[in-house]
């Protein structure tokens, strides 16, 4: 029976359902044939801390939204165009984000009283009215599958939760989607478990075979592959690609790479990806905790490794005096923090920009660090790059804030060539570089770089260059203790000077101003950087003359930042936080910002931020 | 000095030359008190350490903080003066990533047990290539005497003028609990014991603690005087070695016997039965003989305090293991090839 067949450019898909019913699952399955398909992709995983929350209830609910579309798009999707509903609670959850005529479609199986009752539904809202203004399509999952795996040797449980199978069938034949891929993938899962494969096989294919059959969906759905540069494509999360990076820095520098490492949501997965690679010469070590974390790679940093640690904001609490010690020893540490919301333990599992300023200065004394941030899952790879040629280049502890929707999101990418990657130079001290008064020569350990202010990295098993550092103050040059104040007072600044001369090699900021005339400026940092452009593209599509830049360095900032600020009669922040890259803003270039501040665990809607764009271009109008 | 007597460093390269203890003493100027128990340890570890035959550029002091922690500063070797507590940490991913050093840390009753309690018993289970050197003076000097964790309960300190409440650790016990294969215990102003204990831990391979008793003659004098004084020492101590009968006294009259129950003490050894006698065996891998070992002494008079090595046994170091995983995942599937990393194998070919 052939099906209409209607073309969409776009499409939001959120799968909603229990943490134990593979929603995550489904969707990357759902993500991964989509990518193969070539379409432009991103996605936003939501889940609970809890790993099973109890069932059926509202903070049990895991979501993946996605949205592919046959242009470039930047963000996952302010509200999507079919929900996926696998039970009463998943309906509750996500119901009040689906704009009218949306699609719905919900387990009927799960519809019981007892589990309509647990989140609050007195009556059942399938049968009841209260989604007429959606195309709902009540479908008894549960019990199809059930029949359609009862040929099988396997429990009633086990054919229960192939169910999510089922449904990426029915979406795959929906949405013209090929099953391939995850058959393969099904086949590597459950190699060992022949009778689970097939019912899991089964069950993909009978949710196919009924959106072709029913009469429910009398139409199927196609999206054409975007235009994207010629290449090679695969699809990568925040938190892959930033292990990558950190293989790549390894790799370009000549440098074993070493993490010390505590377990964290959400950058264990760091953690998971880089102990595969050991290969590549990576040793990962799994700390007592997240100071050890940090100290061991100071440790390996100083042997002559990429020290790496790897953490969230409350790691990097934790963390603060090792920083410190790092900044004062001037050793290379890359501090990647996947940020979370806070304060404390906050919420594990949802996104948010609020340690710019722990990392900019949670630390006593006067305690530079340099700070990079990545604006999409596929840029924590070069970010990862960058932060590491700063942290070896310059003998300093680096930031790189990445954050919970950065790491779980993914897109596709254009798989670099490695030949095009930068080059990163430890430049390793061989040899004495001071003649004592009596002609002899000695190795002085702070005798700095006259251009970058490095100080020379020599380490052990270097005969001729033994020397003792700490935390201590230094003097400058010979490096040993010092309690003068006036050199006090000249390390403090040199090591300031120091952080301030990488923006010697940082290249300017470019702004996104089409027409060269807009009077408003969006200027963010991070993974707010889709949800931004999306809403300027919008603005700009009704008229509004609107410029976007932004930051990927955020300490030092780019030379010419202040620059371009002043160049606009309106500079608006989004941030993901009370305004905190907006401080640092307004202290530096006395430039006046519009703030727009959401902390929300969810990456902004580009909707709000077309509203804030087109309120601030308003006001401008009626100035004049 | 043969090279087979420290097998555990066989992957450190040796000196060409014969090095002298004045080869590891550093121009600095030496900052502790006058008097102080730190100095006899520096002269007896500058004095040690020729006879590993190492080349100097491969051996690395780290230490955290603490009057015992400025000890780096005073080697010419390569050294790091970390943060309070935390050279266990620090060490650990410098011994892990570099198995050509010989990583030794300094550390005191305070930044071993207290601050960095933790980083202590995880680097003594792991079994990392670490030597570390805990002087225990049963004080905080640095801060400038508040009690310790090695303080005997009821001590009069600055921040604890009607007596401490806390009880105190037993380092050794602590060790033997946090499954250290190495742990003894020596004297600052012994230096031959002192001595031969470094000797014995440099030839382990993994971690070994090596506690210290060391005098602050500033904050807390006196506080081993029983183990000191030539007059009574030789009655307190208790001389451990391998494979001997544990006899004691200054007239060699005192043994420790184990009764029917298993309970260990000590007794006449005129009166004591000879099958009842312990031989001391620190190779045992069950630290059950070294545990009640540590537990003999009386914390407060010193009396029956046991020296010398109390466990020494082989177990695979960390370091040497994860090293030993990096070649066999480069063995096994060749050495990394960045560009068919980044492809994967799940792409797709936009033309």
């Amino acid at each position: 029976m052939a099906k209409q067949v209607i073309q969409l450019d776009r499409v939001v898909i959120r799968f909603a359902g229990d943490s134990g019913d593979g929603m995550q699952l489904t969707g990357d399955r759902f993500t991964s044939e989509t990518a193969w398909l070539g379409n432009d992709l991103l996605t936003l995983p939501d889940f609970p801390a809890e790993i099973r929350a109890p069932a059926g209830t509202l903070p049990g609910v895991s979501s993946f939204q996605l949205a592919f579309a046959d242009h470039v798009i930047t963000t996952p999707g302010d509200v999507p165009n079919v929900l996926v509903a696998m039970n009463p609670a998943a309906l509750k959850a996500n119901i009040k984000d689906l704009p009218r005529g949306a699609d719905l479609i919900v387990n009927a199986d799960e519809f019981t009283k007892r589990n309509m009752e647990k989140v609050g539904y007195a009556s059942n809202p399938i049968e009841d009215g209260s989604l007429e203004m959606y195309r709902v399509h009540a479908i008894p999952l549960t019990s199809m599958t059930v029949e359609a795996l009862k040929e099988f040797d396997i429990t009633k449980k086990e054919a229960e939760r192939a169910k999510n199978m089922f449904a990426l069938g029915l979406l795959c034949w929906l949405y013209h989607r090929p099953t391939e891929g995850t058959r393969a993938f099904l086949e590597k899962k459950f190699g060992s478990k022949p009778e689970i494969l097939a019912a899991n096989l089964k069950a993909l294919e009978a949710g196919w075979s009924y959106g072709e059959t029913t009469e429910d969906f009398s139409i199927q759905y196609e999206v054409r592959p975007a235009p994207m540069s010629t290449g090679t494509y695969r699809n990568i999360t925040g938190n892959i690609a930033l292990a990558y990076g950190i293989v790549a820095a390894g790799q370009l520098s000549g440098l074993d790479v070493f993490l010390g490492s505590y377990p964290i949501t959400p950058a264990s997965d760091i953690l998971h990806e880089l102990s595969k690679h050991k290969n590549f010469g990576v040793l990962t070590f799994q700390a007592e905790d997240e100071i050890a974390g940090a100290t061991s790679a100071i440790g390996a940093s100083y042997g002559g490794a990429l020290g790496v640690t790897t953490t969230s904001g409350p790691g990097v609490a934790l963390k603060s005096e090792a920083i410190g010690l790092a900044v004062a020893l001037e050793l290379p540490l890359l501090i990647v923090d996947v940020q979370r919301g806070g304060p404390s333990t906050g919420l594990p599992t949802k996104t948010e920009q609020s340690d710019l300023l722990q990392a900019m200065f949670g630390r006593n004394g006067e305690s530079p660090v340099p700070i990079i941030a990545p604006q999409s899952p596929s840029d924590c790879f070069h970010a990862a790059i960058e932060a590491a040629r700063i942290a070896v280049e310059y003998r300093t502890p680096v930031f790189l804030l990445s954050d919970g929707y950065l790491a779980n999101g993914s897109e596709p990418w254009q798989v670099p060539d490695v030949a095009t990657l930068p080059s990163i130079d430890p430049n390793f001290a061989t040899g004495p570089n001071h003649t004592k008064d009596d002609g002899t020569s000695e190795f002085w350990p702070y005798l700095r770089d006259p251009e970058t202010l490095a100080r020379p990295w020599a380490i052990p098993g270097t005969a001729g260059l033994e020397h003792r550092i700490g935390g201590l103050e230094k003097a400058d040059g010979p490096g040993t203790i010092s309690y003068d104040s006036e050199n006090h007072d000249r390390m403090v600044r040199l090591r300031q000077a120091k952080v301030d001369a990488v923006a010697s090699t940082i290249p300017d900021l470019e702004v996104d101003d089409p027409n060269g005339d807009a009077k408003v400026l969006v200027l963010g940092w991070g993974s707010t950087f889709g949800p931004i452009g999306a809403a300027c593209q919008i603005a700009r599509r009704s008229g509004i003359k609107v410029a976007q830049t932004h930051l990927r360095h955020l300490n030092p900032f780019p030379k010419n930042l202040g620059k371009v600020m002043k160049s606009y009669e309106r500079v608006i922040v989004p941030e993901m936080n009370l305004g905190q890259l907006s401080m640092l803003l307004r202290a530096k270039y006395l430039v006046d910002t519009v703030n727009f501040n959401q902390v929300r665990g969810l990456p902004f809607k580009s909707a709000e931020l077309v509203d804030v764009i087109t309120d601030v271009a308003a006001s401008l109008e009626e100035t004049k | 000095m043969s090279t087979d007597a420290f097998p555990a460093l066989s992957l450190v390269p040796k000196s060409d030359v014969e090095l002298s203890a004045k080869d590891f003493k550093t121009d600095q100027e030496v900052r502790w008190c006058p008097g102080c128990g730190d100095y006899a340890i520096l002269a007896a570890v500058q004095g040690f350490m020729p006879e590993l035959g190492l080349r100097k550029e491969n051996i690395v002091f780290v230490s955290g903080i603490g009057c015992s922690s400025r000890f780096p500063f005073y080697m010419d070797t390569y050294g790091l003066h970390s943060i309070h507590g935390r050279a266990p940490a620090v060490a650990t991913g410098l011994a892990v990533s570099r198995p050509d050093l010989s990583v030794w840390v300094i550390t005191g009753d305070g930044d071993a047990l207290s601050i960095g309690g933790n980083h202590l018993i995880h680097a003594l289970r792991r079994n990392v290539n670490l030597k570390i050197l805990l002087f225990n003076n049963r004080i905080y000097g640095l801060t400038k005497g508040q009690y310790s964790p090695t303080s005997e309960q009821g001590k009069i300190t600055k921040s604890t003028p009607l007596g401490s409440l806390d009880y105190s650790f037993n380092p050794v016990s602590v060790a033997l609990g946090a499954e250290a294969t190495f742990v003894a215990r020596t004297i600052d102003s012994d230096r031959k014991h002192l001595t031969e204990v470094l000797r014995a831990a440099a030839a382990h391979e993994g971690t070994a603690l090596v506690e210290i008793y060391q005098n602050c003659n500033i904050f807390n004098d006196g506080a081993w005087e029983p183990l000191k004084d030539s007059d009574v020492r030789e009655d307190n101590i208790i001389r451990l070695h391998d494979g001997e009968p544990i006899i004691f006294g200054a007239n060699n009259d005192k043994c420790v016997v184990r009764d029917s129950s298993g309970h260990i003490s000590v007794t006449d050894l005129a009166t004591a039965d000879p099958a009842m006698i312990i031989t001391h065996d620190a190779k045992a891998e069950d630290p059950g003989l070294a545990f009640a070992l540590s537990r003999l002494d009386d914390s407060r008079s010193l009396t029956n305090t046991p020296i010398g090595v109390f466990r020494d046994v082989t177990r695979p170091s960390y370091d040497r293991m994860a090293q030993e995983q990096l070649a066999k995942a480069v063995e096994d599937r060749g050495p990394g090839d960045l560009q068919s990393l980044l492809r994967g194998s799940d792409t797709w070919e936009v033309s």
